[in-house]
């Protein structure tokens, strides 16, 4: 897996490595812990089941678990070697039951989870239970490594190349290398023998001779005007190089990632619980900006969910709801979230012409959303990065009236943004 | 065939050719350029070591901006209500009432803040038209200069306290059967009146006093003498054929501009279907804006006008078989060709006379009778109640002050210390009664003049209704909370006569018992259905209502005796400009900035004089360079600038009233002077004229005067301005005079058939915009609304002087004689009346366009829609496109104008409050860009998303440009040329040719400004079709 990104850069190649480590750590403490109830073998591994498993538990447990995360109830990660397996089914299949018998330690876990009752799960037969714990095995073992990868800083993105597979590419490269140092024993192997036979001639002028018997002198070749000319240039280049692309950087953010006032997890709501985008943020299909959320649409759930979370707490400060009676204020203080994705007052963007019209995924531009626990800018947002969107978009002209002229003017054929004057300055400037 | 042997001018300084104006007008930018703000100091150069310290600086501030961006906060709703989307517009019906004046508007709304008025085309007055005071009214709800709070004393309380206080003394009062009156402007709010009848009962012995600052007494009493109610008729001009007009600014400042403009300008148009137009007669002073549209202009003295009314009375008495009366000769011309138009059109003709004096009114409604007017363009069965003062109660009301008799004086919404020639006296008065209080938002004269302030909502904050004419109802919302601590003055006049129900509920229980007749299944249905259309026609049967005999002879003799038909001392006419009316907004930059359609001056008034006199007074008006003049009115001198209006009437001079306020806030305050203590009485009402007690002691100095027009010299090119007659326009297979054509080797060819250009195409949509010279009256509400929805800054006095203006749209307004002009003496003879041509001017589009290719950045350029797109973000500002724009439209942002104390005038970018009236949608430029005329691109990007949502081409509806929507006459179309089932293709008649992208127009009247240049622009002028005689057009 390594062999294939041998030519990432060093910090990425750190980022890796340290990744490795963190994995063998992993392993070595699973492993210790392994020693409490070794029967990870008994749980099934083959593809068909930890699929059957994986949606089981999309459809049964997600809303209340993650594997690496507590949500409503306990984390899920290791829960086959925490408790027996029979102990495992009985606890998901009727939870209450289990509580009920003074197990002490399911009355532990019931009164940790603020007594949130755990549905009975009786229409889930054994072997569906063991999918699901497959799965969860699955994961445990796996855990999502992008988190770690993208720290990096976007590079994580893969090489564009041409058709050529790396492999090959370096086995060309090395080829190469050998003809070439082979060619260079050839030449040199060359001059001895001629410098061989002109010293051998009698009839060789002084100067002539001078020539041919002259050494290489490293000293001299340093100090010669045209190396340290090249040495010069080559600096310059670089210097300039990294200067005009470090000013291309000059208000870019990509990667900005500030800490916002209420931790919200976009990897838990989008990822996990795989709440549509729209669901928060109603103005992308309609309007101009997405809109953050208003505090009431969190209430939807968290009037219910998580009451007790630090985190929810101060949805209900700024509204000014009393968890306890259920009530609301009228002391209520704005969420002021800090803006991610700042485009200029110059730059006319209206969300509802990209998702709505033209159908294009909110990962498109906000990079993986459902995989980030802090919202982060994935692109540049630079114009740069626009143009070359519209360059090569299509148009989704397919049952839209709108787009009929155009369609006649290119003859049906393709239409990409560009076509239709999506490069104008006017139709984003203002 | 031509008739063009016209001159047309700009101002009096190009046609006489001074060689100091010559020589700045061929210059791009007349002076040097003071852009070296701290030049006294350095002496306008930058040295080495400052640039290295620049350099250095910049080096710093470039490299921190790297390190760190700053943090931008996004603050969400915490209870998003249902309506309102961030991004998403809202539109509300409501009702535009300042005084009397009405407009139905529908305000946009964006993330509940007012950002825009526009007319509400659901209304059968305003018919979706507004004007500039309209427009800018949403920029003064954003005033600083509001009041934040009630002020007892000038100093800021508390609303119990104030509430306890006044209600204690009212009742002590009342008690005591002390007199309680109550000052309002006009009211037209039937809810109000209830409100305010619901105090007077609680209190009694309290009296309602209705003022106006310019009155229409005399029309409302002589009406009551003619036809027993003292009311107002309602007009129709777009029935009447002839228009006889004596002083009267019915489509600048009249009691409905905006519903007048809209009936008059269905008569002005015309085509090849309906080659028929109305005839209008001026009989006027000053020369207004009315006067500049008319066919027939006559300049009058003051005092000329009450027998040249008798004139017209008698001539047309003599033609229709009626009995005339004996009044004094005066030599005015075109009255008894007047009266012959006028019987021709019998039936079908209006006469309408803007004078205060009854006995004018009585012999207007006397000559109307005579014609059958009444029942077809007027209407007194359907009173209208713009104006209702009465200034015998008004002038009763203020002796009883005098006297110490009042006991309690209320002022609602009026402001009667600055708006009365008798201010002064009533501030004083006033001291001496023991409660007064006033509803004004701002602590402007009168209020500073009472005892407590309880300052009213805005009109956007406030809910009302109106009723501008019976049977037509109107409702106003509110369209944001309330930003002070105001209150509703109606809520304060019931909760102060014990009622504490609030005014919604009031006026909502109002509209159920008196105008809920069952119209819907429950009066929710109705009440909803009602505001969300903004108006409510009831059925009415209108009232007969016949004439009863008026004493002719007893009106003749009182005519005679107050008007002169030779006088010979000088004389004063008093106007409201277009821009500030009365003066109530006068803390409105935009209005300030807005040029008077006339004389294009901003930011002051002036003295206007005619030619003949400032070459008596040896005055010359250079580009604004005037001088001041001492005018002694009265005995009281002041000092005025003279300002030369070419039509201002012999021996007059025209004052604008609405200026010199005191107390109006930071952007009018000391801006003009004030005229109203010079407003006089005539026949026992205010008089807007001074006949006598008037002279011009001298010249007093230099003055500048900030005009926006006389630099952009018009160098005699005819294809600016095309116009001809109607008579010739009737003519078969008419051909506009003017078709300019360039020597080939193979002939004379038209313009459009030569050209170095490869063309663009246009595949989807190709903009533009047709314009009727014809109905515009350059009334100048588009310039107000192209300010509004785009932002753009106001840049004060000084600049304006400067010639950097940044209005995108100007109306250009040329007027033209028939000779030129060599010597002063023909350019009296020129400038004494000369015909008047208005035209809007802004960005052209063109598609071979000029500035384009100049550009050495790419920041302006063509789109694939026919637009001239101009980028800031990419300027540098080289200025290269303004220099090579043919129509000088393009403007350069020399200062930045937001966020700059040095530009505190223009309050809608330099403070909060201010800022919450720009468009999110349309950026705010910076220092060093050059903007200019966008066709409202935000608004078509806009319109196209909503039919690229919705599935669907796109129709004329989803489009409109600002000026377009805000035109009360209608004169501009937009719309998509590609389309040819669009208002604009079927207008312009135009031919689709695939291949070429300028497109072929029918109309036979449309041309393009500089068509010789073939610059191909988009925007298309209709040729000016005048309706006069062949003969008087060569006399």
């Amino acid at each position: 897996m390594l062999n294939e990104q041998l030519n990432m850069s060093l910090k990425t190649y750190i980022t890796r490595l340290s990744l490795i480590a963190f994995l063998l750590v992993n392993i070595l403490s699973l492993t210790s812990i392994n020693s409490a109830y070794s029967q990870a073998a008994e749980l099934p591994t083959e593809e068909a089941a930890i699929s059957e498993g994986q949606t089981l538990f999309k459809n049964n447990c997600m809303q209340c678990h993650a594997v690496h995360e507590v949500v409503v109830g306990p984390a899920l990660k290791n829960v086959y070697e925490r408790r027996e397996i029979p102990w495992l089914i009985n606890f998901i299949k009727n939870s209450q039951k289990v509580i009920a018998s003074g197990d002490e330690y399911a009355v532990n876990l019931y009164n940790e989870y603020g007594k949130a009752v755990m549905p009975a799960h009786d229409f889930l037969e054994d072997k569906q239970i063991l999918n699901i714990l497959g799965y969860i095995k699955q994961q445990t073992d796996n855990p999502p490594v992008e988190e770690t990868a993208t720290t990096a800083g976007g590079e994580g993105a893969p090489a564009g190349g041409g058709g050529i597979p790396q492999e090959y590419l370096y086995l060309i490269i090395a080829g190469f290398v050998i003809v070439l140092v082979l060619i260079l024993v050839v030449l040199s192997m060359i001059i001895t023998v001629l410098t061989k036979f002109v010293n051998n001639k009698e009839d060789l002028e002084e100067a002539d001779k001078e020539y041919v018997n002259q050494t290489f002198n490293l000293n001299k070749f340093v100090r010669s005007n045209g190396f340290l000319f090249f040495i010069i240039f080559l600096f310059t280049i670089i210097v300039v190089k990294n200067v005009v692309d470090g000013l291309y950087t000059v208000g870019v953010q990509q990667g900005y990632q500030p800490t916002q006032p209420i931790a919200f997890s976009h990897e838990l709501h989008a990822g996990q619980y795989e709440i549509e985008c729209q669901y928060c943020h109603t103005g992308v299909m309609i309007s101009k900006s997405a809109n953050i959320p208003s505090a009431n649409i969190c209430m939807n759930c968290h009037s219910a969910i998580k009451t007790e979370s630090k985190q929810i707490a101060k949805i209900y400060a700024a509204i000014d709801y009393d968890p306890e009676t259920g009530e609301y204020g009228d002391n209520t203080k704005p969420i002021e979230w800090i803006r991610v994705h700042n485009l200029p007052d110059l730059a006319y963007f209206n969300h509802s012409q990209h998702v709505n019209v033209g159908q294009i995924e909110c990962q498109t531009c906000h990079g993986p959303i459902e995989e980030m626990a802090v919202v982060k800018q994935w692109n540049t947002l630079t114009m740069g990065w626009c143009i070359n969107c519209h360059r090569e978009t299509q148009v989704q002209t397919k049952g839209n009236d709108y787009y009929n002229d155009l369609v006649k003017a290119h003859d049906g054929g393709e239409l990409k943004v560009v076509d239709i004057g999506g490069l104008e300055c006017s139709k984003c400037h203002y | 065939m031509s008739n063009q042997q016209k001159t047309y001018w700009k101002g009096t300084e190009q046609l006489t050719n001074e060689p100091s104006f010559v020589a700045n007008a061929e210059k791009e930018f007349p002076e040097y350029l003071p852009i070296n703000e701290d030049k006294e100091a350095k002496n306008g150069s930058t040295s080495r070591r400052d640039f290295l310290k620049m350099m250095g600086f910049g080096v710093a501030a470039a490299s921190l901006a790297a390190c760190e961006a700053p943090v931008r906060k996004a603050i969400p709703y915490l209870n998003k209500p249902v309506s309102v989307d961030p991004g998403i517009a809202n539109y509300y019906a409501s009702t535009y009432t300042e005084g009397g004046n009405y407009a139905s508007i529908v305000v946009k709304t964006r993330e509940g803040r007012p950002i825009k008025i526009e007319g509400n085309k659901m209304s059968s007055i305003t018919q979706g038209g507004v004007n500039a005071q309209v427009e800018a009214s949403v920029l003064s709800l954003y005033d600083q200069e509001r009041l934040k709070g009630p002020l007892k004393n000038g100093v800021s309380a508390n609303w119990a306290d104030i509430d306890k206080e006044i209600m204690d003394q009212l009742n002590a009062i009342s008690a005591a059967g002390g007199s309680i009156k109550i000052i309002s402007s006009t009211i037209n709010s039937p809810s109000t009146l209830k409100a305010i009848e619901d105090f007077s009962n609680k209190f009694g012995n309290t009296e309602h006093i209705m003022y106006d600052a310019i009155s229409a007494h005399g029309l409302l009493e002589a009406n009551k003498e003619m036809f027993g109610v003292r009311g107002i008729p309602s007009y129709d001009f777009s029935k009447a054929e002839a228009i006889v007009s004596i002083n009267n600014d019915f489509l600048g400042t009249w009691i409905s501009p905006i519903e007048h403009t809209k009936q008059y300008s269905k008569t002005r148009k015309v085509s090849d279907k309906k080659k028929k137009m109305s005839r209008h007669y001026q009989f006027e002073t000053n020369l207004s804006l009315t006067g500049s549209n008319a066919d027939y202009r006559t300049p009058i003295k003051p005092s000329q006008e009450g027998l040249v009314v008798a004139a017209l009375y008698n001539e047309v008495a003599k033609m229709t078989g009626n009995a005339g009366i004996s009044a004094s000769k005066v030599n005015v011309a075109n009255v008894s060709k007047a009266a012959k138009d006028l019987v021709a059109a019998k039936g079908k003709s209006l006469v309408v006379a803007g004078s205060n004096d009854k006995d004018i009114q009585l012999l207007v409604n006397g000559i109307n009778n005579m014609l059958g007017n009444y029942g077809t363009t007027l209407d007194l069965g359907k009173h209208v109640h713009y104006r209702k003062g009465d200034e015998a109660a008004f002038n009763k009301f203020m002796s009883d002050a005098k006297a110490g008799s009042v006991d309690a004086v209320i002022v609602y919404n009026a402001n009667p210390v600055y708006h009365s020639s008798k201010g002064a006296e009533l501030a004083k008065a006033l001291k001496n009664v023991k409660l007064t209080v006033s509803t004004s938002d701002r602590k402007d004269e009168t209020a500073n003049a009472v005892t407590y302030v309880v300052p009213d909502h805005h009109f956007l904050e406030s809910w009302n209704d109106a009723m501008p004419k019976d049977g037509e109802l109107s409702l106003a919302q509110p369209t944001i909370s309330p930003l002070f601590k105001t209150r509703q003055a109606q809520e304060s006049f019931l909760k102060w006569s014990g009622n504490n129900t609030s005014y919604y509920d009031y006026l909502r229980n109002n509209w159920q018992s008196s105008f809920y007749a069952s119209q819907e299944p429950t009066f929710d249905i109705f009440w909803d259905r009602t505001l969300f259309n903004g108006v409510l026609t009831m059925k009415k049967e209108s009232a007969g209502v016949s004439a009863q005999s008026v004493d002719f002879s007893g009106v003749a003799n009182r005519i005679n005796s107050n008007y002169k038909a030779n006088n010979s001392g000088l004389e004063v006419a008093f106007y409201q400009k277009v821009s500030i009316g009365d003066g109530s907004q006068a803390n409105n930059p935009w209005l300030q900035e807005l040029p008077d359609p006339i004389s294009k001056a901003a930011w002051d008034n002036y003295a206007t004089i005619s030619q003949k006199m400032a070459n008596e007074l040896g005055i010359k008006v250079v580009e604004g360079k005037t001088s001041l003049i001492t005018l002694e009115i009265d005995g009281k001198s002041m000092e005025v600038p003279a300002l030369v209006q070419p039509g201002q009437a012999i021996g007059t001079i025209g004052l604008a009233v609405g200026y010199g306020r005191q107390m109006a806030g930071k952007v009018g305050n000391g801006i003009g002077f004030d005229v109203y203590p010079y407003i006089g009485t005539l026949n026992g009402s205010q008089s807007m004229a001074k006949t006598s007690k008037v002279n011009v002691a001298g010249v007093a100095g230099d003055y500048q005067l900030a005009q926006t027009q006389t630099q952009q010299t018009f160098m005699g090119r005819e294809t600016v301005i095309q116009e001809t007659l109607l008579s010739e326009y009737k003519k078969k297979n008419w051909k506009r005079d003017f078709q300019p054509h360039v020597e080939t080797s193979k002939g004379a060819v038209s313009p459009s058939k030569l050209t170095l250009w490869n063309g663009h195409k246009y595949n989807n949509h190709h903009w533009g915009l047709a314009i009727d010279l014809n109905s515009c009256t350059g009334c100048a509400a588009c310039t107000v609304a192209c300010q509004s929805e785009n932002n753009i800054p106001v840049v004060g006095k000084q600049e304006v002087i400067n010639r950097r203006d940044m209005q995108w749209m100007r109306v250009d307004r040329y007027y033209s004689s028939q000779k030129g002009a060599e010597s002063y003496a023909e350019l009296e003879e020129a400038a004494e009346n000369p015909e008047v041509t208005f035209q809007p001017m802004m960005c052209q589009h063109c598609n071979n366009a000029p500035c384009e290719t100049v550009c050495p950045v790419a920041a302006t350029t063509h789109s694939s829609e026919g637009l001239n797109q101009m980028t800031y973000n990419r300027c540098v500002g080289t200025r290269y496109c303004a220099n090579n724009c043919p129509y000088k439209v393009r403007r350069f942002n020399w200062f930045k104008y937001h966020d700059n104390s040095k530009f505190d005038k223009n309050s809608a970018m330099n403070n909060t409050l201010g800022k919450m009236v720009l468009n999110p949608d349309v950026t705010v430029r910076s220092r060093g860009v050059m903007e200019k005329c966008s066709m409202c691109i935000q608004r078509i990007q806009a319109g196209k998303l909503k039919a690229k949502k919705e599935k669907r081409e796109l129709e004329d509806k989803d489009v409109n440009t600002a000026c377009a929507t805000a035109c009360p006459s209608d004169a501009i179309i937009f719309g998509d040329l590609n389309n040819p089932n669009s208002n604009i293709s079927k207008y312009l008649e135009l031919k689709q040719h695939d291949e070429e992208p300028i497109k072929e127009v029918n109309n036979e009247r449309a041309y393009h400004v500089l068509e010789e240049l073939r610059v191909a622009p988009n925007v298309w002028y209709m040729t000016k079709v005048r309706n006069k005689d062949k003969e008087s057009n060569e006399a």
